[in-house]
C-alpha cells in the first residue's frame, strides 16, 4: 500500500468522527404501530386493465419497446 | 426461540417484543451508515415493516438480528443512493453525528467529507464502517452479506480513490 494511502483512513477519522450517540433516543413502537395500521394501498381496477393493455400492446408490437424505454 | 416461531407464524406480540427488543440496535446499526439521526428513525420503522411483511420467509435458527440488520443494511444503501441523487455534496454529512478533529483545517475537513460523499455507495458504507467506525470485518461482511475478502477489497477501493480525489483537490494525505 502506498505510504499516503495509509494516512487516508487518519484523515477521515479525524475529518468525520465516529457517530458520537448511536442510541435511539425514544420509542419508535407508536411509530411502527401506525405503519401497520396504514390501510394497503389499493390499485383502482382500471389501473389495472391499463397496464394490461399496455402489456399487450408490446407484447403484439414488440418494436415499440424502445419507443416506451426511451421514454424513461 | 418460541419467540421467533411465534413472530414467523405471525404472532402480533411476538412481533412487539422483537420491535422493542431490538429497535435500539437496528438504530445503532443504522445511524453508522447514514450518519443522520432523523433518517436512521424512518429506515429503522421501514426495516421492521419489511421485516413484518417478510415474516413467512423468516428462519427462527438463523437468528433475529442478524437478518434484521442485512435487511437495514440494504435499506441504508438505498437511502445513501437516493440521498447523493438528490442532495449537493456540501450537504454530505451531518454535523451532530460527526464530532470532528478541531485541529483539522476547516476547508480541508470539507473536501474530506466531499470527496467521502463522491465515493460510490457501496465503498462508502464498507468505508464507514471499517474506517471511521472501525467496526469488526466479519460484521460488515454479514450485514452487506459478502465476503470479508470483499470487504477489504472495498475499504482499499475507497482509500484509493479518496487519496485521489483529495490530491485533486490539492489535499495530500
Amino acid at each position: 500500500m502506498n505510504p499516503s494511502d495509509e494516512r487516508v483512513p487518519d484523515l477521515l477519522k479525524r475529518a468525520l468522527g465516529p457517530v458520537a450517540d448511536a442510541g435511539l433516543k425514544r420509542d419508535l413502537w407508536p411509530r411502527m404501530r401506525a405503519r401497520l395500521d396504514r390501510p394497503a394501498i389499493r390499485l383502482p381496477w382500471w389501473d389495472w386493465a391499463l397496464a394490461a393493455a399496455v402489456l399487450l400492446c408490446l407484447i403484439l408490437f414488440p418494436a415499440a419497446i424502445p419507443a416506451v424505454l426511451y421514454q424513461f | 426461540m418460541e419467540l421467533l416461531e411465534e413472530f414467523a407464524r405471525g404472532d402480533a406480540e411476538a412481533f412487539e417484543a422483537l420491535f422493542r427488543q431490538f429497535q435500539g440496535e437496528v438504530y445503532g446499526w443504522i445511524v453508522r451508515i447514514v450518519r443522520d439521526p432523523g433518517a436512521a428513525e424512518d429506515l429503522t420503522v421501514e426495516t421492521f415493516w419489511r421485516v413484518y411483511r417478510a415474516r413467512s420467509r423468516f428462519d427462527p435458527r438463523r437468528g433475529f438480528g442478524p437478518w434484521a440488520r442485512r435487511i437495514a443494511t440494504n435499506l441504508a444503501l438505498d437511502h445513501l443512493s437516493t440521498r447523493r441523487n438528490e442532495t449537493s455534496l456540501e450537504d454530505g454529512f451531518q454535523p451532530p453525528c460527526s464530532p470532528p478533529d478541531p485541529a483539522l483545517a476547516a476547508d480541508v475537513r470539507e473536501k474530506v467529507a466531499a470527496a467521502f460523499t463522491r465515493l460510490p455507495v457501496k465503498l462508502r458504507a464498507a468505508a464507514t464502517l471499517a474506517m471511521i467506525e472501525e467496526t469488526p470485518y466479519g460484521e460488515i461482511a454479514d450485514a452487506l452479506g459478502i465476503s470479508i475478502g470483499t470487504v477489504k477489497s472495498r475499504v482499499f477501493r475507497a482509500v484509493r480513490l479518496l487519496r485521489g480525489d483529495l490530491q485533486r483537490m490539492g489535499v495530500e494525505p
